[in-house]
């Protein structure tokens, strides 16, 4: 299989220098990386909301289920527990998955429901054209807010920490060897699995500068450490100048939804109606 | 009492197990041979407040409650303070001696006998029902059979508690045993949930909220035997989405709500429409607006049933009218929203999700065939165009194949398009299945028949108005005529249903006349509505004094 293959003929709508362009490249590598590591494609399916990260949907050649906004997680909680042998894996956005979606986000990690979710986080609305969202800084001026916004943004990385996710990462849209890494390891990892990606927007909110000379990676010593994940996770509040870490912040190995709670093999028909015979005698 | 009808009341304070004394009588009149109905009345409370259960037997087929009662069994002042009334003249008020005062009819001494057995207070209704029993000529056998079956734990001290109560009462007057096969009884939120699993559920999601709450108690229950799953997620968003991606994934699942739910779920049924995925939805009406009376009945969303969600897309839409009828769509439902990429919604109500019914074990609609599976199909098109308007269903993993469904309009592979031909074509494509669904739909008796059925004039109803107009139509000589299928609507099926009509009166109980509306699309001009908005269904006799007030 080769690249071009998990690229569809639909013709990319994106803006120019859009940092769709750099995930869905990642994105690509991964999923050919894990095709030959015996993940075939086929069994991947990429569940998008709506915003611009969505249109990966169309852009992709791979199975997928274009959503509603801001609900991937749930959808695809029931692909996935229907039949665990999907690998899948939620594209959403940051007005999507920290807005109008948050409180699945909250309780996918709560269940380690072993599913990845990449949320596209450029900090603003773009399909909408220009408002700010849940990770905009305080006093983001957007369209809806010309004066600035009156609202802190919350940490994605913290929240989903204490919610019980066992695989954190941030990655970079510019930053596409790593990103690439983060979500083979991300969608191969049993349990919850989370990257905030830090997504160019060239038209709204054009952090590149500013992104270029904060970064840097954190080291991989002690992954499985909470508190060390804690102090990492709150290191930058998508908010205030500060150094701003890229990479696998915590690993941790749990139970998952799905291992609680295996699929069973269906009745045939005949024990079905033998068991509803059953029902019914025992009520005469 | 009178020929082959008992009726019987059981009233206590919210706790004391009113429903299962109640449940336990409605078996015993069952394994008697009678066609039973228990209509249950309780606050939205946990402990306080009066409950009370209304069983009624009958030789006929029961699906409303009568108003007399030759059996009230009194746990509390309150029930004979406010049922007093409803005692028929021949009938007997069995009571707690500790708890009841100033009335005669047989008394007993639960508090003694609870204290003599160390049984604790809750154990009272096995009491009033070991009296009962015995009042009614009931022999013991049977009785303690039915309260093995009914009791989940302690049956020892409950048996004994009862034989008590049983052996110092007195019997006031035999129940007689109909000769008839013995029907299981059943609550509709159970027929429902045997309905689903019929239909070949795997994942039954659900929020609690009455009155549905019980359908997944019910399935939860037997998850291990029916290999089954229940999952009760963080809100009606997230049970509505869950079940469309096992859709996506091949697998069958089901979910139930009320209205408030359903108003959440409603984007998703929307997203159901376009993206052409089966979904079940029970929506158990209860009286609204917003949280309304959370535990009373309403049949107030039939629009809203029919509507909800935005854009034009084909639905079903059946509303049983019993635990039979419940049972017979609930599977109807599974398979047709299967077949034709659909949601169905099966609108119940209070009365039907929470009530008992007897029903008949082999009444059973005939198995509707799923969509034929497009193995050799290669390209795959998840939404190729073909005459019928439904594309073959294959699920994912395939190799070489791409699976996708799509909330936008999409072309034959899903990807989204906002060209005009394609969204013409994709819009004719649901249409074109809603058309063929509706012939199906007019294979499966859609509209029923009840009442005097020659008459000229139809009482028209839906759901659970259904047996109190049967009923009230035999008392009065009219015609019953009860659409189950409300959406694709059958049209064939209900005209012949309506032949030789010439006045037509609609009962619902809701406040606008939905129905009366609703038919007026097809072109049926109702002469009179008689409408009930108290959060309570019809009586028998309250219906047949409307009904005469609205025929004279």
């Amino acid at each position: 299989m080769k690249g071009e293959d998990l690229y569809s003929h639909a013709q990319v709508t994106w803006c120019p220098g859009c940092g769709n362009f750099g995930v869905r490249y990642a994105l690509r590598e991964a999923l050919l990386e894990l095709d030959r590591d015996g993940i075939p494609v086929e069994n991947v399916v990429i569940v998008t909301g709506i915003g611009q990260h969505g249109k990966m949907f169309d852009f992709m050649n791979i199975n997928g289920f274009y959503g509603l906004h801001g609900r991937t997680i749930p959808i695809a909680a029931g692909i996935h527990i229907a039949n665990p042998d999907l690998r899948v894996i939620c594209i959403a956005g940051d007005g999507d998955c920290y807005a109008e979606g948050l409180e699945h986000l909250v309780f996918g990690a709560k269940r380690n429901l072993d599913i990845t979710v990449l949320v596209h986080d450029n900090r603003v609305y773009g399909l909408t054209t220009g408002q700010y969202t849940p990770t905009s800084p305080f006093r983001f001026r957007g369209r809806s807010t010309p004066d600035g916004s009156r609202e802190h943004p919350f940490n994605p990385l913290e929240l989903v920490l204490t919610s019980g996710a066992t695989f954190i990462g941030r990655g970079y849209s510019r930053r596409q060897e790593q990103l690439k890494d983060l979500i083979r390891e991300a969608v191969l990892h049993r349990g919850f699995s989370f990257i905030d990606i830090l997504q160019i927007c060239v038209t709204y909110n054009d952090m590149t500068e500013y992104y270029n000379s904060h970064i840097y990676d954190w080291d991989q010593d002690d992954l499985g450490d909470f508190e060390a994940a804690c102090r990492k996770a709150r290191e930058w509040d998508y908010d205030t100048e500060a150094p701003i870490g890229l990479g696998l912040m915590y690993r941790s190995g749990k139970e998952t939804f799905e291992e609680l709670c295996p699929v069973p093999e269906q009745l045939k028909p005949g024990e079905r109606a033998a068991l509803v015979r059953k029902i019914m005698d025992e009520r005469r | 009492m009178m020929e082959s009808e008992v009726s019987v009341l059981v009233g206590g304070p919210a706790g004391a197990g009113i429903s299962s004394a109640g449940q336990v009588v409605a078996q015993l009149l069952g394994r008697l041979g009678y066609r039973v109905h228990m209509y249950l009345d309780y606050p939205s409370r946990i402990k306080g407040g009066h409950n009370f259960a209304v069983i009624r037997g009958s030789g006929g087929q029961p699906g409303a409650i009568r108003e007399k009662m030759d059996f009230l069994l009194a746990l509390n002042q309150e029930t004979v303070g406010l049922h007093r009334h409803n005692l028929a003249a021949d009938g007997v008020i069995v009571y707690d001696a500790g708890e009841v005062k100033n009335t005669s009819g047989i008394a007993v001494a639960i508090r003694e006998i609870l204290a003599e057995e160390d049984a604790p207070a809750v154990m009272g209704n096995s009491a009033i029902l070991g009296a009962f029993a015995r009042a009614a000529g009931i022999g013991w056998n049977l009785f303690e059979d039915v309260l093995r079956l009914s009791i989940p734990k302690a049956v020892a001290l409950n048996l004994a508690v009862a034989r008590r109560a049983y052996d110092a009462a007195e019997e006031h007057e035999r129940v007689p045993v109909l000769d008839r096969p013995v029907f299981p009884v059943f609550s509709g939120n159970e027929a429902i949930g045997i309905g689903l699993i019929e239909g070949e559920l795997a994942n039954y999601f659900s929020y609690p909220m009455s009155p549905t709450s019980n359908i997944m108690h019910f399935l939860a229950g037997l998850q291990e035997e029916a290999k089954i799953r229940v999952f009760q997620p963080e809100s009606e968003i997230a049970v509505v989405l869950m079940a469309l991606g096992c859709a996506y994934s091949g697998t069958r699942a089901a979910v139930g709500t009320s209205g408030g739910g359903y108003c959440l779920m409603t984007e998703a049924i929307s997203l159901a429409g376009v993206a052409e995925l089966p979904l079940m939805i029970v929506l158990g009406q209860r009286t609204g607006p917003s949280t309304g009376l959370a535990t009373y009945t309403a049949q107030g969303d039939l629009y809203f049933a029919l509507n909800g969600g935005h854009g034009e897309f084909p639905r079903l839409v059946a509303a049983p009218g019993d635990a039979e009828e419940a049972r017979a769509w609930a599977v109807a439902g599974m398979d047709l929203s299967w077949k034709f990429q659909v949601p169905a919604i099966l609108l119940a109500d209070k009365v039907v999700c929470e009530g008992m019914f007897s029903l008949d074990p082999d009444k059973i609609l005939k198995r509707r065939q799923e969509t034929p599976s497009a193995e050799s199909n290669s390209p795959y098109h998840r939404y190729a165009l073909t005459g019928s308007g439904i594309s073959p269903l294959r699920f994912p993993p395939v190799k070489g194949e791409v699976i996708r469904v799509n909330s936008h309009v999409h072309d034959t592979d899903g990807i989204t398009t906002e060209d005009p031909e394609l969204t013409r074509a994709m819009a004719e494509k649901r249409w074109k299945k809603e058309r063929i669904l509706e012939g199906e739909i007019e294979e499966m008796d859609p509209v029923n028949i009840l009442g005097a059925r020659e008459s000229s004039t139809a009482l028209l109803c839906w759901g659970s108005s259904k047996w109190a107009c049967h009923e009230a139509g035999e008392k009065n000589g009219l015609r019953v005529v009860q659409p189950v299928v409300l959406s694709p609507f059958p049209e064939k099926g209900f005209a012949r249903a309506m032949d030789g009509i010439d006045r037509i009166i609609t009962v619902e109980t809701n406040e606008t006349g939905q129905l009366s509306r609703f038919i007026r699309e097809f072109g049926y001009h109702p002469d009179d509505t008689i409408l009930k908005y108290d959060g309570r269904p019809f009586t028998v006799e309250e219906l047949d004094t409307r009904v005469k007030e609205a025929v004279s």
